[in-house]
């Protein structure tokens, strides 16, 4: 499959990849839902996964947060193996708290936002920090305050998120996982949830955040976003990568037929 | 929930005659006779001997042995909860020991009557005449007591009836947990939360609105049940107090309605109580705003037929608002 280092980065070579994935496949009994996937994620880079429905692109993203295990291949995040240690030729098996450390450096953002119903706003950005990095409350609390404000819901702080739109809920969930300060933001479907007229302010806010160079994996059927903000356009398809490169260039000339069907649904 | 509701400006207030129901003012006449009729023939009945009940209700022996009661179902309820939810949360875990031990329990204490269960603890010192601390089959022993000086008809009473209680409370308490989106578990671990910090900071508290109800019923449940530790025996509760003083006055009915008053006194009292704690955990999710951003927080509840007894509390009003 084509690989994506299109986009020229000046030293390529000797920049940790934040993603890399090599042969990854991923099975869930006899159903291989992910064949092989091999692609690099710089840092900084925006990456927009799009496909058809049960195509593998939440799976692929829960592989790299080791909500899933995977079956083959090596998937790396900055480096360190997803999941594994390596000494040597062996792999061992992460224990559950080293695990749990690894994925503290990735946020993710789902479809149904998941936000913590019994928390408002604030409780739910402070939560993470203060309990998994035990930091000082005043201190986690004026952050939390600052990322509402980020997403524009400063006076939303103490609000239940029943009580919130889909729009707002969404962009608190976004706060919440920046409060990790991570350095990989996934996103599956973050606006697929929502009613049309509040997708907009969810995409401004990956915007601005994309903008400030976070490095980030985009599941979406956005496409103006994807070719207004991402690097690099993914296009997936029973479990494998179909073709990828600028999103320009995707979309506007598609090299497989695959591409071309799905493209002329969601566009 | 409407959007219908206040959105035309010039709308007047609707002024309809309210339907009549004439047969549910039939009935309730009707109920309403039954009951007069009874209660004027209760009244008079010699059987019921009110004169003893009102020189029983307020006795300090029946008062004491209420008390007792009291504390049966506060203290077995306790070991209840804590155990059940142990054992609700092993029975979850990822770890098949912890699993399989928490099935065996379940299974163990469940399975047999909560009467037998208490003859049993009644026969511990028989069965072990000694406690001792050391290391099995070797001659090593740091401490031994006698179990009769260690443990009284009291304690193992409570012990009995919180073991057993525990069986059920867990199954409560499993299906509580079950109940909560998995989204929720995700959210958690996806932030680095442990598995522990997710069971108690997220799953748990929102399980408790599923699992209050059910255990309010277990508690009043418990309170009557503490009526069988004449099982261990044990004969100073509400229940085997006042048939003993009937056995004294050969006049067992005025005392059965001194210890149903009782009881009917406690389990209103536990009424309130429950009704104040599931509004206390239903924050954050009662009182939901229509629209899509709606699906996002909510933890979707299963009905629960909770353990010994039908408890079916679930759902609330809101929620059908919902559908
Ligand atoms: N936990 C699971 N167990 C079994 N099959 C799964 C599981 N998760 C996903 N799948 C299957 O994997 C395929 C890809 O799913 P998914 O990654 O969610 O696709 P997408 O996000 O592209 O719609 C689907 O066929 C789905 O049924
Ligand atoms: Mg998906």
């Amino acid at each position: 499959m084509t690989d994506t280092s299109i986009a020229p980065a000046p030293s390529a070579a000797a920049i940790t990849p934040m993603v890399e994935a090599v042969g990854v496949s991923k099975s869930f009994g006899s159903n291989e839902v992910l064949k092989s996937i091999s692609l690099t994620v710089r840092p900084g880079e925006v990456l927009c996964l799009v496909g058809p429905s049960g195509s593998g692109k939440s799976t692929f993203l829960r592989l790299i947060n080791h909500l899933e295990t995977l079956s083959s291949g090596r998937l790396s995040v900055d480096g360190s193996l997803v999941g594994y240690r390596q000494v040597g030729e062996k792999l061992y098996e992460l224990h559950p708290k080293d695990a749990a450390r690894q994925r503290r450096e990735i946020g993710m953002v789902f479809q149904r936002f998941n936000l913590f119903p019994h928390m408002t706003a604030l409780e739910n950005v402070m939560e993470a920090p203060q309990r998994v990095k035990r930091q000082p409350k005043a201190q986690v609390e004026q952050r939390a305050r600052d990322l509402l404000a980020r997403v524009g819901l400063a006076d939303r702080a103490d609000y239940y998120p029943a009580h919130l739109s889909g729009g707002q809920q969404q962009r608190v969930a976004i706060a919440r996982a920046l409060a990790m300060e991570p350095k990989l933001m996934l996103f599956d479907e973050p606006t697929s949830a929502l009613d049309p007229e509040l997708v907009g302010e969810v995409l401004d806010v990956m915007k601005e955040l994309a903008s400030s160079g976070m490095t980030m994996i985009v599941v979406t059927h956005e496409m103006g976003f994807a070719r207004e903000v991402a690097d690099t356009l993914v296009f997936m398809d029973g479990g494998v990568v179909v073709e990828s490169g600028q999103p320009r260039e995707v979309l506007a000339n598609p090299q497989h037929d695959r591409t071309r069907a799905f493209l002329s649904k969601v566009l | 929930m409407s959007t219908a509701a206040g959105s035309a400006p010039e709308s007047e207030p609707i002024r309809a005659i309210k339907l009549k129901h004439p047969w549910r003012i039939v009935f309730a006449v009707v109920i309403l006779v039954i009951a007069a009729v009874f209660l004027i023939d209760a009244a008079r009945r010699p059987a019921y001997d009110w004169a003893s009940v009102a020189k029983y209700l307020f006795d300090r022996r029946v008062s004491a042995a209420a008390l007792v009661t009291l504390e049966l179902t506060v203290l077995a309820m306790i070991i209840a909860i804590v155990l059940g939810v142990l054992l609700a949360v092993m029975r979850l875990s990822p770890n098949p020991v912890l699993k399989a031990v928490a099935w065996f329990y379940v299974w163990l204490f469940r399975g047999t009557p909560v009467y037998v269960q208490l003859v049993f603890w009644g026969l511990i010192a028989t069965i072990y005449q000694t406690i001792d601390i050391g290391i099995p089959f070797t001659s090593v022993q740091w401490a031994s007591f006698a179990t009769q000086a260690v443990v009284n008809a009291f304690w193992l009473s409570v012990i009995g009836l919180g073991l057993n209680e525990a069986a059920y409370m867990s199954e409560i308490v499993r299906a509580g947990l079950v109940s909560v989106d998995t989204g929720q578990n995700e959210a958690a671990t996806a932030l680095g939360m442990s598995w522990g910090q997710t069971m108690t900071r997220v799953i748990l508290p929102q399980a408790m609105r599923v699992i209050i109800p059910p255990t309010g019923n277990e508690v009043i449940s418990m309170l009557k049940t503490t009526s069988l530790v004449t099982a261990v025996p044990f004969s100073f509760d509400l229940y085997n107090r006042t048939r003993d003083i009937s056995a004294e006055t050969f006049n067992p009915i005025p005392m059965l309605i001194v210890a149903s008053i009782w009881y009917l006194f406690f389990t209103s009292i536990l009424m309130v109580g429950q009704y104040f704690l599931e509004k206390r955990f239903a924050r954050g999710i009662g009182d939901r705003r229509d629209g899509k951003g709606g699906d996002g927080g909510p933890t979707g509840t299963l009905q629960i037929v909770g353990a010994n007894q039908p408890s079916v509390v679930m759902p609330q009003a809101h929620e059908a608002g919902r559908r």
